[in-house]
């Protein structure tokens, strides 16, 4: 704010004089290199830009420091340790250089800090909690700040009348009033600060850290007219100007959040066309946000407002229209940029502290400024609360107000307006900058450390972390209509009501303008959803290593319920697989038993007479696109269908019994007796529930173990060392790791007869397989997509409990079919998928067998867009360390389609 | 914080006559003994003006001329909601009966007669009006069809059968513990409990 009209201070983080800077040494430009230096320092030259990646740096570097001891951070939230090291820091200036050089420029502060914070927030801000909670966070942010404002001036004028400050305080009460305005917003910075580690429910939250967004307008305004009146002088202030102050609040607060829609609107249709630059798409999002920030600056509105709406409001579209990676680009950018800004402010605001110069200490004063600010904020928290409580469906109860007066934290903001005063016009400038730092230090140390033990011993409800799940959003959009009917019927014109027409127009107009055409068509919010949970199952699917190799394996026994369908052309199917196998050759290496290294080998052979093995790392040549290559699209169709057969195993790991981690024994001896239980298996259980499921399960489980090799040695050699396939070995090998006695076999495909039949349900092991098919659906739902290392941990649990089968079971298993598809296979591996194996007993309906892979290739070109190298990107998630991975999937064919 | 409304019993406060079929006054009525008089007396009036065969009871029709509801993709279905099985007349207090679905539960109600007549605005009851939506044929299980029908019409035409399809197969598997393919409305519930479900089907206006 305000600082458009300041002079640009162009990076004055370094802007002090930085020769005194204690980490960077100038060095010795002291002797006058004779003719050709050898070595020149030319430190003048980049001394700003090095400077301030110097000061990020140590910011980053405090933070890893601090978060070395989870003990201090679960105690002491970030902001105050940053502000402590700051005032370190500025100790360490001060004594160094004898007197304070840096401190928190208005300025850099308005310019470069605070933007990234706020977009950030904004554009994470959860859109239907905030407008589901948008009357009451109105009501703090602008009844709330008002009277904040003006009680607390006025009552420090009073003190002063009281005698209880100093006479050297020099002020009137506009200037108490002016004081006020800039003391008693509550900061964005801070609040979000501490409360994103205190975690109270999702309604406290949004809304204090709603009012901290939304009032910065009133601050503005607030700010700015008493800054006017104080410079007129006051006995120049006419009514009408009054007037126009009140009139400024709405121009500045309404006008900001035009600013901030109109390029929202902006970002949205641009992010549009960018089809083909996919590349720009991040860079887009930050320079259009930023111009937002800028243009209502220099209009001087309310530009916190700004940037928070164009958040607000091109998220939806935008992350419709840009493809996954650039989500994932902006999202990881964005919390970057803000992480840096908030550490950085934080860091200053301590070294800004240790400027003694522009100390003038008044006990009165800071002590009372103090009082009115807990006690004023308390006061107005429980008056609007109680008007708001009359209004609200779920009213908020004394707790809630506690927590929202003790969360009125005041930070960076109220400090760099300080700074910005003119001391010519008030002369007690010195005493309101010491007074806010106080305040400030008080509020974020203080309550900060404070605000979580009280929200413990308070018992505050603290938000739970769920994904939603496809039942929850679908549930709740029912929910949300049949409210909005039940306002239709009542002809009651209410929230919801207002909220089905809104969407009514989004989808009717704006979404069709704003989206491109492929994401618009397949956007919806239970579709997206569906999606999401897919991708996290997927993700936690390559991460358990079932990743692409799987298909393979899975892909040679299911070829006969793929072959029916006849413009499949077998190579596609075989390279498209084939393509899988070559990534895998990192767990492939890492396989150590015996058995699997055959598996592995035989995999290689036939596959390696197909196709070319990809190069792994290709150089890409454009820095303009990055292409999608055909292979991608492989990659990608085989990941689609991957993910589609996962959750359909899913599904039928409660008709199939498809375990087969603590039992590989039994099964593997059966497999060696005969060929002929696969027709036995078939025969003694013919699918009789047609009409519920028919169910052809192809299993393939691999247990790969550790591998003691180096990662490096790992990926170097997985480009060129090729896996071998070894036709007839298998009899052999079973028998060698029969003997050896080695249980981390990898048992190579078998079939599943479809089995889910009534006797099988009411087997008692059958109802534990339910519970164990649901757990692991809902466990994976729960998997956060970025976060690796949660998902890795939970997908491994969840699989060891698919894996676990009760023993019961055992015997079912050895019935089932065994494998002497390992042995035929590879003798004629082009013509695989023409094995006409009578022990298949595939469902009558045999005309449905190709739909998996109808349905894929439908998919495709509409999920393309949305998750462009999807597939490709997954790989890389593959550790190579991995203990124990099983891979356990099924084709499974529904008849209801 | 609303004060607690007296409580008054329609047929008191209003004064109307039911014409022969006047229900029991205890039967069901717990859920709306705490709606106001005011309310009331707004809803009668919204009620009188639905009511355009002015005989005392909302027909299908007198809904469907609501204009909104006719664009609410799940309009029909709520609609019937408001039918007693097998009829086609829903007098006021049947209507009344119906929106008592959507008082939000106060305070006091929570913890007030834990053996008493469940209210109809409990959260069981909430739930249990949006699970009469999908279930169809009252067998008191939403079907894979049942399941599909609901979703075609809550999504877009763009999304093709295969993935609604697909939508139904993963809601289902997600919430069914039984292996029955279907979900039962104890499933329902389960798959609901983290849902604020009394904040997400309650209606101030029906305070």
């Amino acid at each position: 704010m305000l600082c458009a009209a300041l002079p640009l201070l162009w990076l004055p983080l370094a802007g002090a004089a930085a020769t005194e800077e204690p980490t960077p040494e100038p060095g010795s430009p002291g002797e006058p290199p004779p003719g050709l230096a050898l070595f020149r320092w030319q430190w003048h030259e980049v001394e700003a830009p090095y400077l301030v990646a110097l000061w990020i740096l140590v910011a980053s570097l405090a933070k890893i420091v601090f978060h070395l001891s989870r003990k201090v951070t679960s105690l002491v939230p970030e902001s105050c340790l940053l502000i402590l090291l700051g005032l370190v820091l500025g100790g360490i200036v001060l004594a160094v250089a004898k007197k304070a050089e840096y401190q928190l420029e208005p300025g850099t502060f308005f310019l470069f800090l605070l933007p990234p914070i706020v977009l950030d927030s904004g554009y994470f801000m959860p859109s239907r909690l905030f407008f589901d909670n948008l009357g009451a966070i109105l009501t703090y942010a602008v009844v709330g700040t008002l009277w904040n404002a003006f009680t607390t001036g006025a009552a420090l004028w009073g003190l002063q009348q009281a005698g209880l400050v100093a006479p050297r305080v020099q002020a009137s009460l506009l200037d108490f009033l002016l004081f006020g305005s800039l003391i008693s917003a509550v900061d964005p910075v801070a609040v979000l600060a501490v409360f994103e580690e205190v975690h109270v429910n999702d309604t406290l939250f949004i809304i204090v850290f709603g009012e901290s967004l939304l009032n910065d307008a009133v601050t503005v305004v607030l700010y700015k007219v008493c800054n006017s009146f104080v410079e007129m002088g006051s006995a120049n202030v006419q009514a009408t100007d009054y007037l126009k102050g009140v009139a400024s609040l709405f121009v500045v607060s309404l006008g900001g959040a035009a600013v901030g829609l109109v390029f929202a609107f902006l970002l949205a249709l641009t992010t549009r066309f960018t089809k083909r630059v996919r590349i720009i798409e991040p860079l887009l999002v930050f320079l259009l946000a930023y111009a937002a920030y800028l243009t209502a600056e220099m209009a001087s509105l309310s530009a916190i407002l700004a940037v928070t709406m164009c958040g607000l409001g091109c998220k939806k579209y935008v992350e419709a229209n840009i493809s996954h990676k650039s989500r994932t680009a902006v999202k990881y950018t964005m919390k970057t940029l803000a992480s840096c800004a908030e550490t950085v402010i934080f860091m200053l605001l301590g070294i800004s502290a240790v400027d003694s110069s522009k100390w003038a200490w008044d006990s009165g004063l800071v002590l009372g400024t103090l009082f009115f600010i807990l006690f004023f904020r308390a006061l107005g928290v429980v008056l609007q609360t109680w008007v708001l409580n009359q209004f609200r469906l779920v009213p908020l109860d004394k707790i809630d107000q506690v927590v929202m007066s003790y969360g009125g934290l005041r930070g960076a903001v109220a400090f760099a307006l300080v700074i910005l005063l003119d001391k010519t016009k008030v002369p007690a400038k010195d005493y309101f900058v010491a007074t806010t730092i106080v305040v400030v230090f008080f509020t974020v140390i203080v309550q900060g450390l404070t605000i979580k033990p009280l929200v413990k011993w308070l018992k505050v409800k603290r938000s739970e972390h769920h994904k939603p799940t496809l039942n929850q959003e679908l549930h709740e959009h029912t929910f949300d209509h049949i409210l909005a009917a039940v306002e239709d019927v009542v002809g009651h014109h209410g929230y919801h009501y207002w909220r089905d027409r809104w969407e009514q127009f989004d989808k009717k107009y704006l979404s069709q303008l704003l989206m491109r055409r492929s994401a618009y068509r397949i956007r919806d919010q239970i579709w997206d959803v569906y999606y999401r949970l897919n991708i996290r199952d997927a993700i936690s699917f390559v991460d358990q290593g079932g990743h692409i190799l799987s298909s393979t394996g899975l892909t040679l026994p299911s070829m006969p319920s793929r072959n029916s369908m006849a413009e499949t052309s077998v190579t596609n199917l075989l390279r498209e697989s084939g393509s899988g196998a070559c990534l895998d050759l990192q767990v492939i290496d890492t396989v150590r038993s015996g058995r699997d290294r055959e598996d592995a080998v035989m995999h290689h052979l036939l596959c390696g007479g197909l196709y070319k093995p990809r190069r792994r790392y290709k150089a890409s040549c454009s820095r303009h696109f990055i292409s999608e290559d055909a292979q991608e699209r492989q990659d990608k169709e085989v990941f689609q269908q991957n993910m589609k057969r996962r959750l359909e195993s899913f599904k039928s790991t409660k008709h199939n019994i498809c375990f087969t981690k603590s039992k590989p024994r039994p099964r593997k001896t059966s497999r060696k007796k005969d060929g002929l239980a696969n027709t036995e298996a078939t025969n003694g259980k013919p699918p009789r529930n047609l009409s519920v499921q028919d169910t052809a399960a192809v299993i393939l489980t691999v247990e790969s173990e550790e591998e003691e090799e180096s990662d490096s040695s790992e990926t170097e050699k997985e480009d060129d060392e090729g896996i071998i396939f070894v036709a007839r070995a298998t009899s052999e090998v079973l028998q060698e790791v029969k003997v050896s006695g080695s249980l981390e076999v990898c048992p190579s495909p078998r079939i599943i007869p479809p089995s889910p039949t009534c006797a099988e349900k009411e087997l008692p092991w059958k109802s534990g397989q339910g519970d164990l098919a649901v757990y692991v659906s809902s466990e994976t739902t729960k998997i956060v997509p970025v976060d690796m290392q949660t998902g890795w941990n939970q997908s491994i649990s969840s699989l060891e409990s698919l894996a676990s089968p009760p023993c019961t079971q055992a015997p079912t298993v050895t019935r089932l079919p065994p494998c002497p598809l390992a042995a035929e296979e590879p003798q004629h591996p082009f013509n695989l998928p023409y094995d006409p194996r009578p022990s298949f007993a595939f469902p009558p309906s045999l005309a449905k067998a190709g739909r998996s892979r109808s349905e894929s290739s439908a998919d495709i070109p509409q999920q393309q867009e949305l998750q462009p190298l999807m597939g490709y990107e997954d790989r890389t998630h593959l550790s190579p360390g991995t203990a124990n991975s099983h891979w356990c999937i099924q084709f499974n064919k529904g008849s209801r389609l | 914080m609303c004060h607690p409304p007296p409580a008054v019993r329609e047929d008191e406060s209003v004064g109307w006559s039911w014409g022969g079929q006047e229900l029991g006054p205890d039967e069901c009525m717990n859920g709306l003994d705490l709606v106001s008089h005011s309310q009331i007396t707004r809803l009668y009036s919204r009620f009188t003006s639905l009511d355009k065969g002015e005989n005392g009871t909302l027909s299908r029709e007198d809904f469907q001329r609501i204009p909104e509801l006719a664009i609410n993709p799940l309009g029909d279905r709520i609609i019937n909601a408001f039918f007693p099985e097998g009829e086609d007349q829903v007098n006021f207090r049947g209507f009344m009966r119906t929106l008592a679905h959507f008082r939000p539960i106060e305070d006091n109600e929570k913890s007030k007669d834990v053996n008493g007549p469940e209210p109809l605005n409990s959260r069981s009851n909430k739930l249990h009006f949006a699970f009469r939506l999908y279930d169809l044929d009252k067998d008191d299980k939403i079907s894979r069809d049942e399941l599909l029908q609901v979703l075609r019409m809550m999504v877009g035409v763009n999304i093709s059968d295969e993935q609604l399809g697909s939508i139904a197969d993963r809601t289902i598997q997600e919430a069914d513990q039984d292996g029955d393919s279907a979900i039962s409305f104890t499933e329902f519930v389960k798959v609901l409990e983290k849902v604020d479900v009394e904040q997400k089907m309650s209606i101030r206006f029906l305070h």
